[in-house]
């Protein structure tokens, strides 16, 4: 039975793919160099996770000291929130495009936008987490001589952490899914498949974009365990409850 | 937070307003110039007599018999092939075909597919490409005369059940292009030049340019050229990673209208080797589907085309290139103008 | 309309008009034709109607994906309300639908569901369950318990309560949610043309097309635009929903 849900079409075409990505393949376009292959799908992954991971601690830098500190003073929540619904509403294929035309093509271009898109996530989640941190909790804190800044970080921070884990998550999903079209701005990722139906064919589209959503998956499955570790034993319990 | 009952009903008019400007202004005038692929067709014209086939160029006349044929055009993906596209989806329609067109398939091999599984009834291609890329010519063999060159692949075509049509009036080729001030600073004029400077140079092109023999595998393989670097790049971009100095060297068409509108800018390099055969458009079609179709069919592709000397095919191009007209808008002002169409 | 940039036929027929090739200079280029100009307003205004359609198209998309993605999400977290052990597999499950790029996501359907629109609502709608899902969820958890327990003392049925009480109050993280999910959604429905099924992503990548700055930016701004616009509407939609709050507290 196995052997005959493997031939339906609809696998049929999955089989090919999982070719693809780990040997090579001839190209339909001729001059008889292979593509695909299990070396160029970890190389193109691995340009996809340093770019990746360069704008969100970029976007992280950026955004988290940006977060507790405004969320500590109270103030700006306009700003914070508003930030986080405009930049969502950026759609990502304007922003590599933008780049690639503008800017121009190349990494560091696109490290910069790829932040960009991730900032707002992290930052009004973090102000969010801060802001909910119970203020009995603040003041008991400061009554016991606290300064300022240790009430940040000894405080709020650790208890506005799974606030700001979900917004990087958010970031990361952003993140990866615009780095997947970065070959539009010269930088070549897993997107390269996706996009060069013309070099890889069909098969090495479809290899693509499994390739492109198990990387994200891991990407996900990373933070999601880093966020478990990072709650506090305390806060587990209640989330628990 | 308060507020009183008056504020959101101002906030909501406010909002509604808001609201409705955005969906207003993506709403008005839908589908005026934009996407549909659907040719519209356009009133017949009187005959003025004429020979078929490569003959004079005469008015397009609508002839009832064929308007019980279906037909479907396609093009490569870059605004040459587009334009091309159009111009052919517009004669026939004009001729009294139900022509509709599916433009920007990919590169000549997804073209070829696509005409062959009968997803496009046909498309333009260069005659120069097909030999190179379909039937393996190396690039010096392939015809310098237009003629010769159509005739080459025609044969080729036939023993696939495809035909091809006699050639266009003007030829386009790759050419390698940088910069006037990089020529200058590096001293080349041909091709050949960019030996011993080619390895701290960087050459952009298109993804498929790596693999093409008329491209990057020629210049490795013919030149003898080692490069600093290939950056695929989409064909769109070709002139703008040459301006923002990201690329030393970029692969462009000889009939792009931003060499002859920026001369002081841009050049290109003589391909003393021959590695990038000009090539003149050359349609192909299956040959069932010609039979079909009726004798108009190659007769109205024929006569369309005649028009189409290099000075033309480069307007058209700037057109849609520089001043970001839709091919179809370029093609209609071509038939126009020629006197083909209404 | 065309005519204007053609000139009148001559007699020979193949031959184009005086007039119709035009002598172009590095100077005498109109705004667009460079890159480096980011904005070019004659040909912004003169070619708005390009964008009609495309807007139209992802318009419609995003508020078709949005609605299904509702309706399924909204099952979900009712039913994850009532049986606890659904909560955890159910977050999961559309989370790594979440997770996943769009753009993969629709070559993924393609081979499956064909080209178009139908592809893009399947992938689209996928992606806005999690969002959903969580705020209706966080809704319901957050009514307070004061509110269930007069409920019951009044003699309301088990699905009275839901409908007549923990729904209402959840309502605000209710809309937060779907005002997420549809600017989200407008965002990523650029790339539907990825799926070949039109929208605003036509505009801005079209293969092997002109892309340029001007058209880059007013594809985006519709898109940004009509996000913030439907977000305004679906505010307002609440706070009149929920008139016994006095301050609305926003979900993030």
């Amino acid at each position: 039975m196995t052997a005959a849900l493997l031939t339906h079409p609809l696998f049929a075409g999955f089989t090919g793919a999982f070719e693809f990505i780990f040997s090579k393949q001839e190209s339909d376009v001729t001059g008889g160099k292979k593509v695909g292959g299990i070396e160029q799908v970890l190389e193109l992954a691995w340009t996809q996770i340093e770019l990746s991971v360069l704008a969100l601690l970029l976007a992280m830098l950026i955004a988290i000291p940006a977060g507790l500190y405004f969320g500590h003073r109270g103030k700006g929540e306009l700003i914070a929130v508003g930030i986080g619904n405009a930049g969502r509403a950026i759609p990502e294929l304007a922003a590599i495009a933008l780049v690639a035309t503008v800017i121009g093509v190349g990494f560091p271009g696109l490290v910069f936008v790829l932040a960009l898109l991730g900032v707002p996530p992290i930052l009004t989640n973090t102000f969010v987490g801060v802001r909910q941190v119970d203020h009995a909790t603040v003041d008991a804190s400061r009554g016991l001589g606290l300064t300022e800044f240790q009430v940040i970080r000894k405080v709020e921070l650790p208890l506005a952490v799974p606030s700001i884990m979900t917004g990087i998550r958010g970031a990361t999903v952003n993140i990866v899914a615009t780095a997947t079209i970065a070959p539009l701005a010269g930088v070549l990722t897993l997107g390269d498949f996706i996009l060069g139906e013309n070099v890889y064919g069909v098969n090495g589209v479809l290899a693509g974009a499994i390739c492109t959503a198990i990387l994200a998956l891991l990407f996900e499955f990373a933070l999601a365990g880093l966020q478990r570790r990072l709650t506090s034993k305390g806060l587990r319990l209640q989330q628990a409850q | 937070m308060r507020f009183n009952h008056k504020k959101p009903l101002m906030a909501l008019v406010m909002l509604i307003a808001a609201l409705a400007l955005a969906v207003g202004i993506s709403a008005c005038g839908g589908g005026s110039s934009s996407s549909a692929t659907e040719a519209t067709e356009a009133e017949s014209t009187e005959g003025t007599g004429g020979e078929e086939g490569g003959g004079e160029a005469e008015a397009i006349t609508s002839n009832p018999e064929n308007a019980k044929v279906s037909l479907t055009i396609g093009s490569k993906n870059f605004p040459e092939q587009e334009i091309l596209g159009e111009i052919y989806t517009q004669a026939l329609a004009a001729a009294g075909y139900k022509a509709k067109s599916d433009l920007s398939l990919g590169s000549e091999t997804v073209a070829l597919k696509t005409l062959k599984s009968g997803q496009i009834s046909g498309y333009p291609e260069y005659a120069s490409t097909a030999l190179t890329s379909f039937f393996g010519l190396e690039p010096e063999e392939v015809p310098s005369d237009a003629t010769a060159a159509w005739e080459k692949a025609n044969a080729e075509f036939e023993k696939e059940g495809l035909e091809a049509f006699e050639p266009t009036p003007f030829a386009s080729a790759n050419a390698v292009g940088l910069l006037k001030s990089t020529a200058e600073k590096y001293n080349l004029k041909t091709v050949s030049d960019l030996e011993g400077v080619s390895e701290k140079l960087s050459l952009y092109g298109s993804p498929e340019c790596r693999q093409r023999i008329d491209c990057l595998a020629g210049l490795e393989k013919l030149y003898g050229l080692k490069f600093k670097e290939f950056k695929p790049v989409d064909i769109s971009l070709r002139y703008t990673v040459l301006e923002k100095g990201q690329a030393d060297l970029s692969i462009l068409f000889t009939t792009d209208p931003q060499l002859a509108a920026e001369k002081e800018k841009f050049v290109i390099l003589e391909d003393d080797k021959h590695v990038f055969p000009a090539g003149n458009v050359i349609f192909v079609t299956k040959k069932k589907v010609a039979e079909e179709a009726g004798p108009d069919y190659e007769k109205t592709i024929l006569n369309v085309q005649q028009g189409l000397t290099l000075p033309v095919m480069q307007e058209l191009d700037a057109r849609v290139e520089l001043e970001k007209q839709t091919p179809k808008e370029a093609a209609a002002a071509y038939l126009e103008s020629a006197g083909y169409v209404e | 309309m065309i005519s204007a940039l053609s000139a009148l036929p001559t007699a020979a027929v193949g031959e184009v008009g005086e007039g119709f090739l035009k002598h172009r200079t590095g100077e005498t280029l109109p705004c667009q034709a460079h890159t480096s100009h980011l904005f070019c307003w004659d040909w912004a205004t003169e070619h708005i109607n390009r964008f009609g359609t495309p807007a139209l198209q992802q318009f419609e998309l995003v508020v078709i994906s949005v609605l299904i993605g509702f309706a399924i999400a909204f099952a979900f977290a009712l039913f994850a309300h009532r049986y606890r052990p659904l909560q955890w597999p159910l977050l999961a499950g559309t989370g790594v639908l979440f997770a996943i790029p769009s753009i993969a996501f629709f070559l993924l359907l393609l081979p499956i569901t064909g080209r178009g629109r139908e592809t893009a609502i399947i992938a689209l709608s996928a992606y806005t369950l999690q969002i959903i899902y969580r705020n209706v969820m966080q809704g319901l958890g957050n009514v307070p318990e004061s509110a269930k327990d007069a409920a019951r003392g009044m003699g309301f049925t088990q699905r009275q309560i839901l409908w007549k009480v923990e729904l209402p109050l959840a309502v605000p993280e209710i809309v937060g949610g779907l005002r997420i999910a549809t600017v989200s959604t407008m965002a990523i429905a650029t790339l539907a043309v990825f799926a070949h099924a039109g929208g605003l992503g036509t505009q801005i990548y079209a293969g092997g097309n002109e892309v340029f700055p001007t058209a880059i930016i007013i594809a985006g701004g519709i898109a940004i635009l009509m996000a913030l616009g439907i977000d305004a509407v679906l505010l307002t939609v609440q706070r009149f929903a929920t008139p016994w709050r006095r301050a609305a507290a926003e979900a993030a």
